[in-house]
């Protein structure tokens, strides 16, 4: 291997411009000094021979060269010849033009087999030279000073208990705090803190800012720089559930240029051409790389129809723990691999013809604290297994019905499978403890003409995993699971414009709830919305409220709030069955915001954040804040307004027993919180008052100082004027004058 | 009270201006006409024809005698306000897009266009008030080019023989109307072509709206950013209300782009600011297209707008308009 010239400085740190590299200088300083030997190489691995073949040898070789386009001359060549034996010495000089003509040939010719028996290994001559010159006394590395970081999690101690959140606008990221009305302010902010957009670790840990040479993390209450990942030209980044890894791809095949770093942390020669990487989060070092899963596809799309099939993203897809990952070959396989070592688990793929897509199943909190309890020590249940689910479309030339199978892994023992039939399309939606899992089953009719759905939902947690179908008429556009919960809710529509979205068309919709009767152990429909447009659901990550939202048209914002526990105080508890079915939803309120495309709940589940990117459309870009009841708190319409993102907030580390505790005390804690609103909210007043009574007094003292400076410089007009009056006074005067001496005559 | 709707022109409306006692109102537009109104109810008074082109701009002077006018048939125009004749005609080699009279009605200033190898230019006549006001000097008082963006907008100042000007770039100037030198400038006062320019009554201050979606109000000395009003859309007009701390805001979404946008999207209504804390306190819908001018009764007891859909409304404020007291007693000076 050759190794570059400016790898052995100090770690170059090309990002920051306050630390000043050195080592480019140091570099550059020693190419100048060795100059002239650059373009002489070493050829190991030459056949050992005698004087007679030389001859041969050099032509042979020669001609191996030029086979790849690097021509060298028999007469460049000079064979070292060991005295003693008379024979070569097994390598060889070649002395090329310039250096890079060498660089051309070590990079075509380095590895090359040259017969059964000899392959080729080039370097260059400094190279050997300046290796051959280290100082071989191992000095003891001088161990760095340890410097305390800053605490990555202290957002979550603020004293106030405040969410935070990032926007990006033009070309300013800022981090702002979000609570009581009083309590918002900006945390951080920085101008050209990305080039393309940010992001939250899932955690909320770190946050991703994505530039030309590749991702970088920041965190702490600073917002200092934490890692680096050098992946040029990145565009897009997903990190494992639990912050421990990150992938990243960019649309332009990776090439190690001559004389890039080398280095744990960098691309090597044979990651060239993909697009893929798996990062270490914490050491920052590189794990491996991929190909683009769909190449082919693309092309394809790009040639046929005009329409690009979106490479699905994530390609890489993380166990819920972090510890595999694994990607599709559609079609063919799904390879697993494990981490920390990134290699194929039991050295082999899991072979599906056919298959398509495929979901990990997700632990809930019950798992991870089985899972906790276990690496204790402790006896309690086996914690669970990692579920795999995929499936396989139908396949007429061997008559095989469409498969939707549930794997254990790493046993890969299939646990259920389930048979299809008269599919067009399957999506795969795990419930977020991982207790449900539900197919939405495309399904066409005999004509293929039209589209209707079935919902296959698969109870995890009950034995031989029994299945359910909901069968339904119209197209489901949207599924979405309640987190935490056992209900979850479908847009559907029979619209005859859907699939032909033309603009200022909106697409009518149906909006349902369905959840689990635990007396008969199915899923039954609560309640159906008739006559909407909504298209988004988003549940509250609390469960219980949900916001229905319009995104993406042109003539209709709407948001509606549901609750779906309205006849219960307490989160969590679901349907007793006592009251009626489906009598606990009730509409809380709808709002408007005007040419939204994004809705998010914070992580608490207490806001609802809408915004309107100038990604999308240039329209009224901004953002609004609203409680769970629909209540506006904040709006701030803002051009070139791009992204609003809630920071994440880690599981909770409080124990069942002390979540009971807070709910018991939740009248004693409100009416803490009621008197602290109520001090603040008079202070409020008070500042707003004396702000406004400031601005009035600024405002004044300067009118009456251009008041007093105007009559100055006014002074020669106005006695212009006045001089005018007097005349006329006069010629008045005059007038009453006569008139009285017409009296007297 | 209802707006009264002026249904006088057929194309959009350039600019629209009250006489100082307010009952008249001066209107001009695309369509070539100037016309006059009634403020109290409406009622046309009459027209001043003779424009060949778009009449880009009118000021009527402080005795309401004359009127003068600039437009796109490259001509300056002095009209008797009472006959409606035209009194003098003065002819450029491009269009005027700025006229203005000064505080003694002594001098006319006019903005011309930057166009066909002619620099943009600023001249300044005498007015000879004797007898009807047919008998003019053709000769500007003082001619000058300013070097850089091109002026748009431009009116007297406070003191004699300075003009304020705003440019295509937004920058903000003073210049000596009689040396043609640039006495002070704000380079960054609007970050885009600046709209409108009225003065406070007293001319110590004025506001500027800009197609940059603010309005600023501006010291005239110091030519200092005094206030700031930002809104979400582009600004066409920009006017200070008397009396009252408010100033009214105008624009939308760019004429050109109008049949794209929706009513609600296009933001075509009259924003009344608070002139001291930069809150926005209300809006008048009406317009159709966006509003291109906006003018406050000097007596503060009425405003009206003029827009791209060729109305001029005219708004008389109630009677709560003058009691409320949305922000408590605070005294605050005109």
């Amino acid at each position: 291997m050759a190794p570059a010239p400016n790898g052995v400085g100090p770690h170059v740190n090309g990002f920051d411009e306050e630390d000043i590299d050195y080592s480019d200088i140091d570099a550059k300083y020693q190419v100048q000094y060795e100059e002239g030997l650059d373009n002489v190489v070493v050829v190991d691995g030459v056949p050992v021979i005698d004087k007679s073949k030389v001859e041969k040898l050099l032509a042979k070789i020669a001609k191996e060269f030029s086979k790849k386009g690097s021509h060298v001359k028999t007469d460049d060549m000079f064979i070292p010849w060991d005295e003693k034996t008379g024979k070569s010495k097994g390598f060889l000089f070649l002395d090329f033009k310039t250096a890079e003509d060498a660089a051309f040939a070590i990079a075509a010719m380095h590895g090359h087999p040259f017969d059964s028996k000899h392959r080729f290994y080039l370097n260059r001559f400094t190279d050997i030279e300046r290796y051959s010159n280290l100082d071989e006394t191992y000095h003891e590395p001088e161990p760095e000073p340890y410097t305390q970081k800053e605490h990555l999690r202290a957002w979550l101690g603020d004293p106030q208990g405040r969410d935070q959140y990032v926007t990006y606008r033009g070309d300013e990221v800022e981090i702002h705090w979000h609570g009581k009305p009083s309590q918002c302010e900006t945390a951080f902010s920085k101008t050209n803190w990305t080039d393309l957009y940010v992001q939250w670790s899932p955690l909320g840990t770190y946050l991703a800012s994505l530039h030309r040479p590749g991702v970088r993390l920041w965190g702490g209450n600073s917002w200092a720089h934490q890692q680096r990942f050098a992946h040029p030209l990145v565009r897009l980044l997903d990190f494992s559930p639990n912050e421990n890894y990150l992938v990243t791809w960019s649309h332009d095949a990776i090439v190690v240029p001559e004389g890039a770093q080398q280095g744990p942390q960098f691309f090597s020669p044979e990651d060239e051409g993909n697009n893929i990487a798996v990062w270490d989060v914490k050491t920052g070092n590189l794990l491996r790389t991929f190909p683009s899963s769909y190449p082919e596809q693309e092309e394809q799309g790009a040639a046929g129809a005009g329409k690009k099939p979106q490479m699905p993203w994530p390609t890489m897809k993380w166990s819920p723990d972090d510890k595999y990952v694994a990607r599709v070959t559609p079609g063919q396989q799904i390879s697993v691999y494990e981490l920390p070592s990134m290699g194929l688990v039991d050295k082999k793929s899991i072979k599906i013809e056919g298959v398509v897509d495929f979901e990990w199943c997700p632990l809930g909190d019950k798992d991870r604290d089985d899972e906790a309890k276990a690496a204790a020590g402790a006896k309690g249940r086996k914690p669970r297994q990692n579920i795999l689910t995929y499936w396989t479309p139908e396949s007429s030339d061997q008559n095989q019905p469409a498969r939707v199978t549930v794997m254990e892994f790493p046993s890969r023992q299939i646990l259920r499978q389930k048979n299809l039939f008269s599919v067009t399309e399957c999506k795969l939606y795990w419930q977020n403890q991982g207790d449900f899992l539900c197919v939405q089953v495309d399904r066409h009719t005999k004509t293929k003409k039209s589209i209707f759905c079935n919902l296959e939902i698969f109870r995890v947690r009950e034995k031989d995993f029994p299945v359910e179908v909901v069968e339904l008429k119209d197209t489901v556009v949207n599924f979405s699971w309640e987190p935490k919960g056992e209900r979850f809710a479908i847009v559907s529509s029979s619209d005859p414009n859907l699939g032909n979205p033309a603009p200022g068309i909106t697409i009518k919709t149906d909006v349902s709830f369905y959840a689990h009767d635990r007396t008969k152990g199915n899923f039954r429909l609560l309640r159906t919305l008739p006559a909407r447009t909504s298209n988004t659901i988003r549940w509250s990550p609390k469960g219980r409220h949900v916001v229905l939202a319009t995104v993406g048209s042109t003539s209709k914002s709407e948001l509606e709030f549901w609750d779906m526990d309205f006849n219960h105080d307490d989160y969590g508890k679901g349907p007793t069955g006592k009251e009626e079915w489906g009598s606990g939803i009730q509409y809380l309120g709808a709002a408007d915001h005007y040419a939204v495309t994004d809705a998010e709940w914070d992580p608490s589940g207490r806001y609802m954040a809408t915004s309107a990117s100038a990604w999308r459309h240039t329209i009224e870009n901004g953002y609004a804040i609203w409680d769970f009841k629909g209540t506006e708190l904040q709006k701030n319409i803002l051009d070139r307004f791009k992204q609003f993102l809630w920071r994440p907030r880690p599981r909770t580390l409080l124990t069942k027993e002390q979540q009971r505790q807070i709910r018991k005390s939740l009248k004693e804690y409100s009416r803490q919180f009621e008197e602290e609103d109520a001090a603040e909210e008079s202070n409020v007043s008070a500042e707003l008052i004396a702000q406004r009574k400031r601005l009035v007094d600024e405002w004044n003292a300067w009118r009456i100082r251009c008041r007093d400076e105007g009559p100055k410089r006014k002074g020669k007009e106005n006695g212009k004027k006045e001089e005018e009056k007097e005349e006329i006074e006069v010629w008045i005067d005059e007038v009453i004058e006569q008139i009285e001496e017409e009296v007297v005559e | 009270m209802r707006p009264i709707l002026l249904q006088g022109h057929e194309r959009s409306l350039t600019q629209i201006k009250f006489n100082p006692e307010g009952d008249l109102l001066f209107s001009c537009s695309k369509d070539h006409v100037i016309n006059v109104w009634f403020t109290h109810n409406g009622e046309r008074l009459g027209t001043y024809d003779g424009h060949n082109g778009t009449v880009w701009s009118i000021d009527v002077d402080s005795q309401s005698r004359f009127l003068v006018s600039g437009s796109a048939d490259n001509t300056l125009r002095l009209w008797s306000v009472q006959t409606g004749k035209c009194l003098y005609k003065w002819e450029f080699p491009t269009a005027v897009k700025r006229v203005a009279f000064s505080d003694d009605d002594e001098q006319i200033v006019c903005v011309t266009e930057q166009r066909m190898g002619y620099q943009g230019a600023i001249r300044v006549f005498n007015i000879n008030r004797d007898g009807d006001g047919s008998n003019q000097s053709k000769e500007p008082a003082s001619f000058f080019n300013p070097i850089g963006s091109k002026a748009v907008v431009c009116a007297f100042a406070q003191s004699p023989n300075l003009l304020i000007t705003g440019h295509e770039s937004g920058k903000i100037a003073i210049f000596d109307a009689k040396t043609g030198e640039e006495v002070q400038n704000n380079e960054r006062a609007h970050m885009d072509v600046v709209t409108d320019l009225q003065l406070s009554p007293d001319r110590s201050y004025f506001i500027t709206s800009s197609k940059d979606k603010t309005a600023r109000i501006h010291d005239t000395r110091t030519l200092m950013v005094i206030k700031t009003y930002s809104t979400e859309t582009p600004l066409n007009s920009a006017a200070i209300a008397p009396l009252k701390p408010y100033v009214l805001l105008g624009g939308g979404q760019d004429a050109m782009s109008v049949t794209t946008t929706s009513l609600r999207q296009g933001k075509f209504e009259t924003r009344f600011w608070h002139k001291i804390f930069e809150e926005e306190v209300g809006r008048v819908k009406g317009h159709f297209g966006p509003i291109n001018t906006i003018a406050v009764s000097p007596r503060g007891d009425c405003y009206a707008s003029g827009g791209e859909d060729g109305f001029v409304r005219v708004h008389h404020f109630d009677e709560s308009y003058f009691r409320a007291k949305p922000y408590g007693d605070l005294e605050i000076e005109d």
